[in-house]
């Protein structure tokens, strides 16, 4: 006698395969038309090794509607654009900004803000690029 | 061909990684209980602070160079690790995780410009974790090894080492010493230097034959990888422990009993969390008791519990973790360290059992599959029996332990906007 293990499914999201009992009669017409429920995760994160999570502090990024308090998804293996919001680190302290390469700056997203040069003693290293950020309107678990 | 890729001084790294200001910095990383230095940076070690120093032999050291340490933080270099075996398997058409900070590496292509590809793998890792590693390839596992080292070692290797010529062989093997090669302990070592053999060069050109009777099989197989036929194959999924142990020393010595049955219920809800994890049952479970070997009067004593019927319920398991700690525990001394192992397990899958034998109920397997999943979901701990005690007054010190970055919504990196 041979006996087989039970293999654990390799999703950790739940496949309905009938989402209505079977009854005697009519089949829901809609039993044909299942698939995935949708996946956060899946939809924002294309390279789930290198994204990290983060949270922001401070209110230089309102105009472009980072606030204090909203996590940050944080994707380190894209190369940074002129234009991507990113988190970098400017003399070794992590701040998160626009990134400008035409001018070799940093820009805040709030006039109160002056831009921050990366030119001579400044050391300026980006750390990731901010794919998108979530605003609670409910506080959140966990 | 294969390639080992192997992590720099990974803790210390993974400490550096969501704080940029300590890179290129000295970074020290403690042992369990802060009491040892596990971890150096390449800075910390140019200081001359020695490997699993004692910390108060070397404070001063610390102290004068403003050195930055930590406690060790498990689930961020857990993590940390897994994301860099993750970058690496789109390399790979083989992956074997030999350890923490260890990856075996079957590349893909194996024929193209290999030093390009171990730059590529190398940067990758950096760019996505952050963490620096040094890539060695070669024909056979125990070479790659070898030449991970030399990619250390020599500067000008900028952390890539290829061995795929027989020039590139003999350089490897001439300057490397018999107990650097994998599998060649000190003591084989010395027996080997005692027989004329001081270098892998030379252990390369021994007389197999003779040796392999002298010795073993494995070291001939040793041999013939040196030369570079490959004699160990990559072992892709790790066999499941055949035993499971949780020990620790306590933050502060037990004098009293409560203290120390909280803690022998922690121990044995932790081992059998991973019994579980690996899908097995325990039968026989080991627990043992000791004061420190410095003590004037040590006391060390273990004892073996048998359970009613193969489980993996942490509550069977805790109380009879708990019933081996009160038989072992005496007054009158000072008890250091504690542990529970699970000495005889066996798969759950292939069990078979008849209707004569009790067996484990499957209302426990559902409970424990219930707390385990709250446990995953909020974080360790936060459903466990009442044995654990809610104050741990005996738990671990770890008064330098960074945030877990990676795996606490609570201790994301906040970054300023």
């Amino acid at each position: 006698m041979k006996i087989i293990p039970v293999r654990e499914p390799l999703s950790r999201l739940p496949l309905h395969l009938f989402t209505h009992r079977v009854r005697a009669g009519f089949p829901s017409p809609a039993d044909d038309y299942i698939e995935q429920p949708l996946d956060l995760n899946e939809h924002l994160i294309r390279h789930p090794a290198a994204t990290y999570y983060a949270r922001a502090q401070g209110d230089s990024m309102l105009q472009l509607g980072i606030y204090d308090g909203d996590l940050l998804v944080v994707d380190r293996s894209l190369e940074a654009h002129h234009g991507d919001v990113v988190i970098a680190a400017v003399n070794g302290e992590l701040t998160c900004k626009v990134l400008d390469t035409r001018l070799g700056r940093l820009l805040s997203g709030n006039n109160d803000f002056p831009p921050i040069p990366c030119t001579g003693d400044t050391e300026l290293v980006v750390e990731g690029v901010v794919i998108a950020s979530i605003r609670y309107h409910r506080v959140c678990a966990g | 061909m294969f390639a080992l890729v192997d992590c720099n001084s990974f803790y210390a790294s993974c400490e550096q990684v969501f704080r940029p200001d300590l890179r290129g910095r000295p970074v020290v990383v403690l042992s369990n209980n802060d009491g040892f230095i596990v971890a150096r940076s390449k800075e910390a070690k140019a200081l001359g602070i020695p490997d699993l120093e004692p910390v108060w032999k070397v404070d001063h050291l610390l102290r004068k160079h403003k050195v930055a340490v930590f406690s060790s933080n498990y689930p961020l270099y857990g993590d940390l690790s897994s994301r860099v075996v993750t970058t690496l398997r789109q390399y790979a058409a083989e992956i074997e995780v030999y350890s923490i900070d260890e990856v075996f590496v079957r590349p893909w292509a194996a024929d193209g410009d290999l030093k390009a590809l171990g730059h590529t793998m190398k940067n990758a890792v950096w760019r996505d974790v952050r963490i620096p590693v040094g890539v060695g390839m070669a024909s056979s596992k125990t070479l790659a090894k070898l030449a991970n080292r030399a990619a250390k070692k020599v500067h000008a290797l900028e952390h890539v080492c290829v061995v795929s010529t027989e020039t590139q062989r003999q350089w490897l093997l001439k300057r490397a010493d018999i107990e650097d090669i994998w599998g060649v302990g000190r003591r084989l070592g010395k027996q080997l230097r005692y027989l004329g053999i001081n270098t892998a060069w030379e252990l390369s050109n021994a007389d197999v034959k003779w040796l392999r009777k002298r010795f073993s099989v494995c070291l001939e197989r040793t041999i013939e990888e040196l030369n570079g036929v490959s004699c160990l194959e990559l072992e892709e999924a790790p066999p499941a422990k055949k035993q499971i142990y949780c020990t620790r020393s306590f933050g502060e010595k037990a004098t009293a009993l409560p203290p120390v049955l909280q803690a022998t219920a922690l121990y044995a809800t932790r081992a059998a969390v991973k019994l579980r994890k690996q899908k097995h049952l325990v039968k026989l479970i080991h627990v043992f008791l000791q004061t420190s070997p410095f003590d004037k009067n040590h006391y060390a004593r273990s004892c073996t519990i048998q359970l009613p019927y193969p489980t993996d319920d942490t509550r069977l398991i805790v109380a009879a973790a708990q019933r081996g700690a009160k038989h072992l525990f005496k007054e009158g001394y000072q008890f250091l360290k504690s542990g529970v192992g699970l000495v005889d397990i066996v798969d759950k899958t292939y069990l078979q059992s008849d209707m004569f034998t009790p067996a484990q109920p499957p209302k426990a397997d559902a409970l424990m599959s219930v707390m385990d999943s709250i446990n995953a979901k909020y974080g360790t701990g936060s459903v466990h029996t009442a044995a654990e005690g809610v104050k741990k007054k005996w738990a671990m010190r770890q008064s330098y332990r960074s945030p877990s970055y990676t795996t606490s919504w609570n201790a994301l990196p906040r970054i300023q906007c």
